[in-house]
């Protein structure tokens, strides 16, 4: 159980904080590459932050149904 | 005037609901489980409203926003930050919750054989933690109700000028905030935070529906006339007005305020999961399925909120414009009243802008309350559990007795908040919320971590990595340019606390979070190899266990 949750938390801990710190990055260093325009007013800075509460629900909910598929039983067996 | 009455009656009305939620809370918390953690009769939906209404503060609601509607894009990044840092939470908040029972020290302690030195240094830093966030909100909070009441601008409410009126408002606030935990504890901190959470979310939401009707509900015509208005075109939809500027020709400066704003990122993203008062509500449920639950429930809620400060921001560029937002409040605080107005005006004529506005009023005012109750509760928590019961009373306090001494301490950390406050009342002291976040991510969030996860860890690790990176971020902002040395090239005047020819600063970065967190974890290592204590294997595979499974938590 210690290394399924501590996986789960490494998977989910690598995917927010590497995608968090890259588009922190390029809002810092890529500036031309964030300008882009994407469609009317919408650019790429403006997708990539909309993306990342995408991805905070998305990594949210996917964690959620993984407790509750793989963890809770397993610590139900334990207690 | 009529709009200042009306503002001024929906504060009192708050007031007066949630004291008689108070009152009501009294007469049912009766031992340390009742005040600490009400009972731990939430349910993970309402913690979760709840926890949701601690995290966002007046700071986030009116700051944001204001951000957004002076810098553009900028301020949005704050927001992603602000959202993204939920999941550490998440990832913590069942162990925590499991292993603990009312405060971040005892989660500390669960592993370690001597207990002292640990606790002590958890009520420091949580109290630490708490002051300076309670000082911003509350300086803040000054600042706000006398904006909000017209009084900046030589007008007089109930005959008093803006000096006064601020001090006013502070001790009130402070007040009020005592009132609240010292008779309420965490059920009416809890209910306050549940109505607070109400009210912001639907001001938001009839907000951003005005706003975004305007615009036909076409966001990317609200974005080009925001950037129209703003004068800065394109590059207002972009990130760099604000933050990581380009200096030509100063390849140094420019690198610093890149770093800067890294350094800002990452102390959002990491502080949160160590913020004393989210910490402390993860305990106010009956289990860690709840607790899981309640943050679920929080990134939910605080995710669509500041997606709705979007429209909020670039609506009030749009549709208050730069210089009218200046004009009051250079910082852009008042925005969003100012947007209430703006779009309530154009609905209801007049008296449609003055409702809008009373109500956007209410709506901060009662945010600042909830959210320095809670700061307040999770500090005198830990004062009496931590530092009262366990380390002077060598953990054999009756409960009765704890209490009363939480209910003391609450008492003690609200007058310093209010005396400080007050002090303090002219400065801006937005860099303060900056400073909370990093202090909770080096040392706190360190502590947390490496108890719960790595399996040498002991008691001298715990403390060297508190102190070490309270220490660190604190000596750093002193020696920043936000302390002294900061001047506008344009005008010479001083940008920092000191005035202008005050020049002590050797570190050049205005947000310590990128050297101060690695420290944190530096120190927690370091302690732990050079303290003569060996780690108990035992407890800490009794403690993961418990941690994991809830077996034994209560």
């Amino acid at each position: 159980m210690r290394r399924r949750f501590r996986r789960a938390a490494v998977v989910v801990t690598a995917g927010f904080l590497g995608w968090y710190l890259v588009f922190v990055g390029l809002a810092a260093f890529a500036r031309g590459f964030m300008a882009r325009t994407i469609a009317g007013n919408v650019n790429v800075a403006l997708l990539l932050g909309l993306l990342q509460f995408v991805s905070t629900f998305a990594l949210t909910l996917g964690y959620l149904a993984y407790a509750r598929r793989r963890l809770d039983p397993l610590a139900g067996e334990l207690r | 005037m009529t709009g200042r009455a009306l503002t001024f009656g929906l504060f009192l009305a708050f007031i007066l609901i949630t004291l008689a939620i108070t009152v009501r809370a009294r007469a049912t918390t009766r031992g340390a489980d009742d005040f600490y953690a009400g009972g731990r009769t939430f349910t993970g939906p309402q913690n979760g409203i709840a926890l949701a209404g601690d995290y966002m503060s007046a700071a986030s609601f009116l700051g944001i926003a204001g951000i957004i509607a002076l810098n553009g894009y900028d301020g949005f990044l704050y927001s992603i930050g602000f959202l993204v840092a939920w999941l550490l939470a998440l990832l913590l908040v069942e162990l925590v919750r499991n292993a603990g029972r009312f405060t971040m020290g005892d989660v500390l302690v669960r592993r370690v054989r001597r207990q002292a030195p640990v606790r002590r240094a958890a009520a420091v830093s949580t109290v630490t933690v708490s002051v300076f966030y309670l000082l911003a909100q509350m300086v803040g909070a000054g600042a706000l109700v006398s904006l909000l009441l017209g009084i900046h601008r030589g007008e007089r409410f109930l005959g008093m000028g803006a000096a006064t009126a601020k001090t006013v408002t502070i001790v009130a606030v402070g007040a009020l905030m005592i009132l609240y935990v010292a008779f309420g504890g965490m059920k009416a901190t809890t209910w306050v935070q549940i109505i607070k959470t109400g009210l912001l979310m639907a001001g938001a939401v009839v907000l951003t529906a005005l706003v975004l009707g305007r615009f036909g509900f076409d966001a990317g015509a609200m974005l080009g006339s925001a950037a129209d208005a703003s004068g800065k075109g394109e590059a207002f939809l972009r990130p760099g007005l604000q933050y990581g500027q380009d200096v030509p020709g100063d390849a140094y400066r420019t690198v610093v305020n890149k770093l800067d704003f890294i350094s800002l990122a990452l102390a959002l993203v990491l502080g949160t999961a160590g913020l004393p008062h989210v910490v402390a509500r993860f305990f106010a449920v009956p289990d860690g399925r709840a607790a899981r639950t309640s943050v679920s429930w929080a990134i939910g809620l605080v995710g669509v909120f500041y997606l709705m400060t979007l429209a909020l921001g670039f609506g009030a560029a749009a549709l208050v414009g730069r210089s009218a937002i200046v004009a009051q409040d250079p910082s852009g605080n008042t925005a969003v009243p100012q947007l209430a107005q703006a779009v309530g005006e154009h609905v209801g004529g007049r008296a449609g802008g003055d409702v809008l506005l009373a109500f956007i009023g209410a709506v901060a005012f009662a945010t600042i309350l909830a959210v320095v109750s809670g700061l307040v509760l999770a500090s005198s928590t830990s004062l009496a559990h931590d530092y009262f019961g366990q380390v002077l009373m060598l953990g054999r306090p009756r409960e009765s007795q704890e209490v009363a001494v939480a209910r003391f301490a609450s008492f003690l950390v609200g007058s310093l908040a209010i005396v400080l406050a007050v002090v303090a009342r002219d400065l801006n002291v937005a860099f303060l919320v900056a400073l909370a976040f990093a202090m909770a991510a080096s040392a706190n969030v360190p502590a947390i971590v490496l108890s719960l996860f790595w399996r040498r860890f002991n008691a001298a690790g715990v403390v060297a990595g508190i102190y070490g990176g309270l220490v660190a971020s604190l000596v750093l902002v002193v020696f920043s340019p936000v302390v002294s040395g900061k001047v506008d090239p344009v005008t010479g005047e001083s940008l920092s606390l000191f005035p202008a020819g005050v020049d002590f600063h050797l570190f050049p970065l205005e947000n310590p979070g990128l050297v101060s967190i690695p420290i944190g974890f530096a120190c927690a290592v370091a302690g732990t190899f050079a303290g003569r204590e060996k780690a108990d294997r035992d407890r800490y595979d009794d403690l993961s266990v418990r941690a994991l499974t809830g077996a034994g938590s209560q």
